[in-house]
């Protein structure tokens, strides 16, 4: 149920975001979903890719300060009030959410988000004990 | 004012004979008291009646930061420590501390030499002075008060920091004369009129500023902002503390009290003296100082000397303006710090690569240090509460062992360049 996200340190400094995507694109590596959190030192990138370990390598070898980390993709019904639902659901557990970021899909009735939580088993628990979808691995990587 | 024209303004034949009496003396005595120099002078196969002349002393044995440093904290001390009234301290290379220490007989000598500055600078009993140094281990704060105090001046300890306050105290004290880093001076004028108050319809007229080097451009920028003199005083704790020497009004350079202290500029690298005029490290020789004396001390500060007789009437050697350091010692916000110090701080800190690189901004009114260092990747755990609870940690070490407030900020694996030195360390931005 836990999908592997990479998070790559960047400097602010010019090109190196480009050259992160430069790396995955030439180890053909697709980005699923990204988000950059920034101070205006540095940034972190996090990435949900097709095939995380090979983009961990890469990224490695080419320099780059990477970790991979556990988080939940959830399914989460696109209508208003559909996010509302689920932080609910957590919040009257009182998982705490570290970050949040939503996923792009083509073609399909729920928009996906992406959650890093300080306890991963539980959060599974609680969600789908409220019939919330939680994605497994090889669904997300093949998306 | 001439606070002692007697030996400010001694012709220099009396000046040279009191200064052989009295070179001889401290010889003696640190040939008898102290091991360190004992076996200095009789390496060289020095004993202490051999000194005939002030030229005698170029054969004398340099005395630097590292012998300070091996005979921690009270090898160099030429009085048992029930004569000691005072120690003071000031940072070292690495780690420990650099101490040093007075009798009251040094405490009285200090303070005359510190009346002579202040007056020097036109500080009388009339003027209200305003300590912004540190009241601590650092010889500023002290050095100022009692020599201020001496020549009746109404002394406000108001000590570092505190900046609003400061500025409160200046309107209602009615302060005449500042005494701080040149750098403070100018932070605290911005500071003011930030706060509403124009610093040139204060009271002020006068600055004495010392603890960093500071250039011309930087006096007449202080000068304009407070509608002040400037000047400018010399002094480092090894030596005495401030006092060692100051200008005067004619602002032709610093004054050293002669009578007190020999003064040479030498080659740093072939250690030969260098003729007046010349560019060159100054060695200074304490003549008078009972607790803490000390042979030809190398100060790492680049001057040059001017034995003309000064316009003002005072026939002592002038050095110019500290021009430079023969080491890499940082002064930030007056505040002396290596290198080797922070390296040795960083070292200490878990999570962070052995690699950095400094930077030191002079752009603003106060020195800025930004310290860059690149996390250790095998402890990136991707979340970004480590990593500024990383950044801060660094921040707070830096401030806690060194006093110095830097910008931490960190970098990319492996983009520090690699070097051997520690020369390419440092940038200037």
């Amino acid at each position: 149920m836990k999908v592997k996200q990479i998070s790559v340190f960047l400097e602010n400094k010019s090109g190196r975001l480009a050259e992160v995507t430069r790396i995955l694109g030439s180890n053909n590596i697709n980005i699923r979903a990204l988000s950059i959190a920034d101070t205006t030192d540095f940034g972190i990138l996090r990435l949900i890719v097709n095939n995380p370990d090979t983009a961990y390598t890469a990224l490695r070898e080419a320099g780059f300060m990477v970790s991979v980390t556990e988080v939940l993709a959830v399914e989460v019904p696109d209508t208003p009030g559909g996010l509302a639902g689920v932080m609910a659901v957590l919040g009257s557990q009182g998982i705490n959410i570290e970050y949040l970021y939503a996923f792009v899909t083509k073609a399909s009735a729920d928009a996906l988000v992406i959650f890093r939580v300080e306890e991963c088993d539980r959060a599974i628990q609680v969600l789908q004990g409220n019939k919330i979808n939680v994605l497994d691995e090889a669904e997300v990587y093949a998306l | 004012m001439i606070w002692d024209r007697e030996h400010e303004c001694m012709d220099r034949e009396s000046l040279e004979k009191l200064q052989l009496g009295r070179l001889k003396q401290l010889v003696e005595r640190l040939y008898q008291r102290v091991p360190h120099y004992r076996h200095a002078l009789d390496a060289r196969g020095i004993l202490p009646k051999d000194i005939r002349s002030l030229e005698d002393l170029r054969r004398m044995p340099f005395t630097g930061k590292d012998d300070l440093r091996q005979n921690y904290p009270y090898g160099l001390f030429a009085v048992p420590l029930d004569e000691v009234v005072r120690l003071h301290a000031s940072s070292g290379t690495t780690g420990k501390p650099t101490v040093v220490g007075y009798t009251w007989r040094d405490i009285g000598t200090w303070t005359e030499l510190i009346a002579r500055i202040v007056s020097q600078a036109g500080v009388t009993s009339a003027d209200v002075a305003q300590v912004c140094f540190s009241y601590g281990l650092f010889t500023g704060a002290f050095g100022l008060h009692y020599g201020l105090e001496k020549v009746g001046a109404t002394v406000v300890p108001s000590s570092a920091g505190n900046t609003d306050k400061q500025i409160m105290l200046m309107e209602d004290f009615g302060t005449t004369a500042l005494i701080s880093t040149p750098s403070y001076a100018l932070y605290l004028a911005e500071a003011a009129r930030e706060a509403g108050v124009e610093p040139r319809e204060l009271n002020l007229k006068v600055g004495l500023f010392g603890g960093e080097p500071w250039t011309e451009s930087m006096g007449r920028q202080i000068e304009s902002m407070w509608g002040i003199k400037a000047t400018d005083n010399y002094g480092l704790s090894e030596v005495i503390g401030p006092g060692v020497a100051g200008e005067c009004l004619e602002g032709a350079g610093l004054h050293i009290s002669e009578d007190h202290f020999l003064a040479e500029v030498i080659d740093p690298d072939t250690e030969e003296p260098l003729p007046y005029g010349e560019k060159g490290e100054l060695v200074f020789t304490t003549l008078t100082k009972e607790a803490f004396p000390v042979l030809r001390y190398r100060t790492r500060d680049l001057a040059i000397l001017d034995p003309e007789v000064c316009a003002c009437g005072r026939t002592s050697v002038r050095m110019c303006k500290v021009m430079g350091r023969t080491d890499d010692m940082l002064i930030i916000r007056g505040v002396n710090v290596f290198p080797s110090q922070i390296e040795s701080v960083l070292m200490s800190i878990r999570g962070i690569a052995p690699h950095y690189l400094l930077i030191v901004d002079t752009r603003g009114p106060l020195n800025q240090l930004e310290v860059q260092v690149e996390p250790d990747p095998t402890v990136f755990t991707g979340s970004f509460r480590d990593l500024e609870a990383l950044e801060a940690s660094v921040r707070r070490r830096l401030q806690s062992v060194l006093s110095i407030s830097a910008r931490v900020k960190l970098v990319e694996p492996k983009t520090l360049e690699r070097t051997a030195g520690k020369s390419k360390r440092i940038q200037t931005a």
